[in-house]
């Protein structure tokens, strides 16, 4: 049901789009709407002189857009990643958009993707409220400072920063190992405190698990880091949200990706609100992409059952490795 | 099968059903006004055609060439085609502190202090964030 309206959607989208621009291409005149809004009469008059000319018609990079994030979102669950980790290199390397679009962008489709995982993992008790909420107040609060410092940068440091993420996120992939149930010899005493702990069914084992976890203060301060760097670079944080909190915090591991996924949908709405509220949010980038990821997301699940995941991962981090290289080199002006 | 163990909190059923309803209705409300959007029934404060003029420009650029608004002031111009799909948007991104008020008089019932008085100071954090009191200095 869901993804056969999502399906008419697009379909309609697309139609709509090529209805639209072929209209516009048929109208050679020089822009001159009949209805303008106040950018016209304040603004893009004075400076269209000043504006490089595009020969291409809107509607291209719109549904580019959607065919792109449309195949990032069966790759973004093939590889086990999140949508925006892919969207925001490959988009800000070879989209025509500012970066701060990007970001906002960005932040928006991981939220989205987020906030639709979110019931299901929360009502299934995969996503745990108990070990999110804690987390979120401090990922969210810095969230906010990084995307100030990241709109406050220029485009060439934020290119090089996010190249560098990238090609970091590209090493903790390739090297991470991830453990299903982590062992926590005893609960640190801020978690018990809080009562950070839960039991779910385990259905590969067919038994209900119990679980705590460790070292509490320490993966909190490493979530002020995780939530400035997801505000600065618009990045749905889940490649570093797993680690700390099955690696270091000893969560198991599917309760882990889950509170990590429901974790992003409180990060980035913070982040996200400062993008918009700066206007960094372009809904003719944001509707086409988050529609796409969301759609390929859909196909994606199909085909994972099919598919050879240590294949597709090794393709994620290759393809991860040329947006990271991208990013840095557009950053430092080598490859613009 | 869930046993009474496994089975998720109250607030945390709470909070799913919420957030549920309101991603579908801002899902929907944000398709809805992107086809109004470019389907120009409605007119667009940067027009469509120009928009790839503009779109690779910082944002800070961006919002003075076009006098583009900042903060709230997208509100007063949801006559406008592109800035009716911020409704959309307000409401996605909303959506979590919404789901925090609702959680919160059951943590309060519960006399489970610590995470209320979290839930509160979170629900502080994302609406600072959202006033638009926070500036952004350009560079």
């Amino acid at each position: 049901m869901t993804q056969r309206f999502a399906f008419l959607f697009i379909m309609a989208i697309a139609i709509a789009g090529l209805m639209t621009g072929g209209v516009a291409i048929a109208s050679s005149a020089p822009a001159a709407p009949a209805v303008q809004g106040h950018a016209d009469m304040h603004a893009v008059a004075p400076v269209a002189p000043e504006a490089p000319k595009s020969t291409t018609p809107w509607w291209v990079w719109p549904l580019s857009l959607f065919v792109v994030t449309f195949i990032l979102g069966i790759l973004a669950v093939l590889g086990g990643v999140g949508g925006g980790v892919l969207f925001v290199p490959i988009v800000g390397g070879f989209f025509p958009f500012h970066i701060d679009f990007v970001r906002g962008a960005g932040l928006l489709v991981a939220l989205a993707g987020a906030l639709a995982a979110g019931p299901g993992l929360l009502k299934r008790n995969l996503a745990s409220l108990r070990l999110a909420i804690p987390v979120a107040l401090i990922a969210s609060s810095a969230a906010i400072g990084g995307a100030m410092i990241g709109l406050a940068l220029s485009a060439n440091v934020i290119n090089t920063l996010l190249g560098a993420t990238i090609l970091f996120i590209v090493v903790i992939m390739a090297t991470a190992k991830k453990s299903d149930f982590p062992v926590v010899p005893k609960p640190d005493a801020l978690s018990q405190s809080l009562g950070i702990m839960g039991i779910y069914r385990e259905e590969s084992l067919g038994k209900d698990v119990e679980w705590n976890v460790h070292k509490t203060p320490m993966g909190l301060a490493l979530f002020v880091v995780i939530g400035i760097m997801a505000g600065m670079f618009g990045l749905g944080a889940g490649w570093a949200n797993v680690p700390v909190l099955n690696l270091l915090m000893g969560a198991p591991l599917k309760i882990s990706v889950a509170t990590s996924k429901f974790l992003l949908s409180i990060t980035d709405t913070s982040a996200a609100w400062v993008y918009l509220n700066q206007g960094a949010v372009l809904p003719m980038i944001v509707v086409p992409s988050l529609v796409g990821i969301m759609l390929g997301s859909i196909i994606g699940v199909k085909i994972l059952a099919k598919s050879k995941p240590k294949a597709i991962k090794w393709m994620v981090i290759g393809l991860l490795l040329f947006a990271g290289l991208r990013s840095l080199l557009k950053g430092l002006e080598i490859w613009k | 099968m869930t046993s009474e163990k496994t089975k998720a909190s109250e607030e945390q059923m709470a909070y799913a059903k919420v957030l549920n309803f309101g991603m579908w209705l801002g899902l929907a409300v944000l398709v809805l006004t992107f086809f109004v959007y470019i389907s120009g029934v409605l007119p667009s404060y940067v027009p469509i055609d120009d928009l790839p003029k503009y779109w690779s420009m910082r944002v800070h650029d961006y919002n003075d060439k076009l006098h583009a608004p900042t903060g709230w002031g997208w509100a007063s111009l949801v006559g406008k085609g592109d800035y009716l799909n911020f409704v959309g948007i307000a409401m996605l991104s909303g959506l979590t502190i919404l789901c925090y008020l609702v959680i919160l008089p059951i943590l309060i019932r519960k006399k489970d202090t610590a995470y209320a008085v979290i839930a509160v100071m979170e629900v502080l954090v994302l609406s600072l964030a959202a006033s638009g009191l926070l500036k952004v200095g350009g560079h």
